[in-house]
């Protein structure tokens, strides 16, 4: 066997090493990349994610309709004037997720409150009409919301979220 | 370590068959030979009542596997056809589903035994790390067999147990929503979900079986702890072989393990479940009392105790890592509560704390339950990290016995029991 002499010099090993590990390290992430990927909604998932028109007439003063759209739950809430009222009367301020209520709502349309039904803590469906502030009331682990779907108490940290919707007519949406 | 006898083949396969894999002999060293502390307890039989549980649970899950089907639509019904249809599927089901129960059991009473014997100091630190990894592994695995059935608790625990990850977002905008979809595989829990967690509940077991493997070498290379914790000395006057001693203390321990688990199976199957969960999965009513399996309720109340999302998640994480800090963390350097007066009370205190955690998580978190639960919340984490560490300076041990032979012997002295010829065997 041959004497290994430790030199200042690189060697041909060295280069070798460093070359392979280098080599190695760019492969392993490409083919960590796939396995990864492959994780994220597919393709069919997304596309299950194509607008939906929805239809408000049926929903009466003081309803609250549920329907999906990707999988998830969306409120559409029909608010009283009483609702509306107290939704904007609050001291944005003073809020955890500080949102005045016209910012929540189309313009021209306050009566319509359309928001992701999963509670921001951990996702749990909120109760319609419950809780202090009559907006939602979370059972799971007690976050309150009110009438303009806003964090007013317990653990969740922010507003329920606002899907992207639009108003095709007075009386019809698309979400998506 | 060296046992009390070595194998020596005699037969001409055997012969040949050790030349080539000497698998009779490491079997031999491990199981026949292998010294075990004289003055072992019962509550070292949970290492083989473990072993066994993890046995039974793949077992009956494989063959659960051949009749469930992992799919949104068919997932519920195929369960509910396991318990009508299939031949004896009824009984499958409840062994695994009470099986994991029991499992949890053997292990949270194997923890405690080590927590009070002082089984983690060293040299047993990694054998101690290595059953943390385990119990983690085995929390993940009956999560995600829990979701299997499909039915509300499965549902919505998946999904508040997924977006505990959301957190993350309050460190990170975007991150923990991205790993929540990684985790999903879509926008919310579904059918995608299901699949994944289907093909890894089926892979964490075996993964599980390999730590055991593991956890179970390193303790044969340090040998085992006992109830004075003192180290062993002489292996001749200290020690008894495995077998037949501890493989027949073992036998007994499963045996009446194995009662208490059929008087589970066969009269109150369902006591240890939530009758929400044969209601089928449904993504747009939450259960007005939602609550994870009793095994993870003092976890959960610890989540809850904390008033924030974030603050909560991170607690609940951390207090099951502490557990691998715990040999640096107590500063004894005695071993076994039995010579730690002091150190004994606060051990109880500890038991009792995650007893009542466990009642708290199962309750409403409201009003005097989650002050009750913030309050053991500080007690558990001030266990590990003020009463361990300032004990060890400040409490004075009884007296140790010489050797573990010693010990014995001055029972048997007090007992004034006639002389047994076993002791000196
Ligand atoms: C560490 C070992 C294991 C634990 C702790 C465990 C735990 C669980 C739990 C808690 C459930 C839900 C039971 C229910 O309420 O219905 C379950 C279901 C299931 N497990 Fe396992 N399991 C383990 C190993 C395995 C293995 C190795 C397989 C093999 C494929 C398996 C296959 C299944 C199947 C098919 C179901 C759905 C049927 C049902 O819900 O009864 N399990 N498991
Ligand atoms: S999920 Fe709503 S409060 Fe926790």
């Amino acid at each position: 066997m041959a004497e290994t002499v430790p030199s200042a010099e690189p060697t041909r090993r060295d280069f070798l090493l460093i070359a392979t590990g280098a080599v190695g390290a760019v492969g392993a992430a490409a083919v960590a990349w796939p396995f990864i990927a492959q994780m994220q909604p597919d393709a069919a998932t997304i596309a299950a994610g194509a607008p939906v028109d929805v239809d408000l007439t049926p929903v009466a003063e003081g309803q609250i309709l549920k329907l999906f759209w990707r999988g998830k739950l969306i409120f559409v809430r029909h608010r009283t004037k009483a609702e509306i009222e107290s939704a904007a009367k609050v001291d944005v301020a003073s809020l955890r997720d500080p949102q005045p209520d016209s910012a929540r709502v189309k313009q021209g349309h306050a009566q319509w409150l359309v928001v992701y039904g999963n509670c921001t803590h951990l996702g749990c469906v909120p109760l319609g009409h419950q809780g202090q502030y009559e907006g939602w009331f979370c059972p799971c682990h007690g976050s309150v919301f009110d009438t303009s779907g806003r964090i007013r108490q317990g653990p969740a940290p922010t507003n329920l979220p606002i899907p992207p919707y639009t108003f095709v007519s007075d009386s019809k949406i698309t979400i998506g | 370590m060296e046992g009390h006898s070595v194998y020596v083949p005699k037969s001409g396969f055997t012969k040949w068959l050790e030349a080539r894999l000497p698998i009779i002999s490491l079997t031999h060293s491990s199981a026949v030979a292998y010294p075990v502390p004289r003055n072992l307890n019962y509550f070292w039989t949970f290492g083989a009542i473990l072993t066994m549980m993890l046995v039974v649970q793949i077992v009956t899950g494989v063959v659960l596997a051949m009749h469930y089907v992992p799919n949104a639509k068919l997932a519920f019904a195929s369960v509910e056809s396991i318990m009508r249809d299939v031949n004896f599927g009824w009984l499958l089901r409840y062994m695994h589903a009470n099986g994991a129960s029991m499992f949890f059991i053997a292990v949270y009473v194997h923890i405690f035994r080590g927590m009070y014997y002082g089984s983690y100091k060293a040299p047993r630190e990694v054998l101690w790390i290595l059953g943390v990894i385990i119990f983690l592994l085995m929390m993940a695995t009956a999560f995600m067999g829990y979701v299997l059935p499909w039915g509300q608790m499965s549902f919505w625990g998946a999904t508040v147990i997924t977006n505990l990850f959301s957190a993350f977002d309050e460190i990170i905008p975007g991150v923990g929503t991205w790993i929540v979809t990684l985790l999903w595989g879509g926008f919310a829990v579904d059918n995608p979900t299901l699949n994944r967690f289907f093909a890894l509940h089926y892979l964490l077991p075996f993964m599980l079986a390999g730590v055991v493997g593991l956890h179970i070498w390193a303790l044969h290379h340090v040998g085992q702890n006992n109830p004075t914790g003192v180290e062993v000395k002489n292996i001749r006057k200290d020690t008894v072989p495995f077998t037949p001693y501890a493989t027949v203390k073992d036998a007994v321990g499963v045996v009446f393990f194995l009662i208490l688990f059929a008087w589970f199976l066969f009269y109150i199957p369902n006591f240890m479940g939530h009758a929400d969960n044969y209601i089928e999965a449904n993504p747009s009513v939450t259960p007005a009392h939602i609550v994870p399996e009793w095994y993870f309720l003092p976890f959960y109340a610890i989540l809850r105790a904390i008033p924030s999302k974030l603050g909560g998640v991170l607690a609940m994480f951390s207090a099951v890592l502490i557990l691998a800090f715990l040999p640096w963390l107590d500063t004894s350097k005695v071993r076994s509560g039995n010579y730690r007066p002091v150190f004994r009370v606060f051990f109880w205190l500890f038991v009792a704390t995650c007893v009542v955690l466990g009642w708290l998580g199962a309750k409403p978190a409201e009003g005097g339950y989650t002050l009750a639960a913030q309050v053991l919340t500080v007690f558990y984490f001030s266990y590990f990290l003020i009463i361990l560490p300032l004990l060890g300076l400040f409490e004075t041990p009884r007296q140790l016995p010489g050797s573990i032979a010693e010990a014995v012997l001055a029972k048997k002295a007090k007992s004034a029991a006639p002389a047994d010829a076993s002791v000196n065997g």
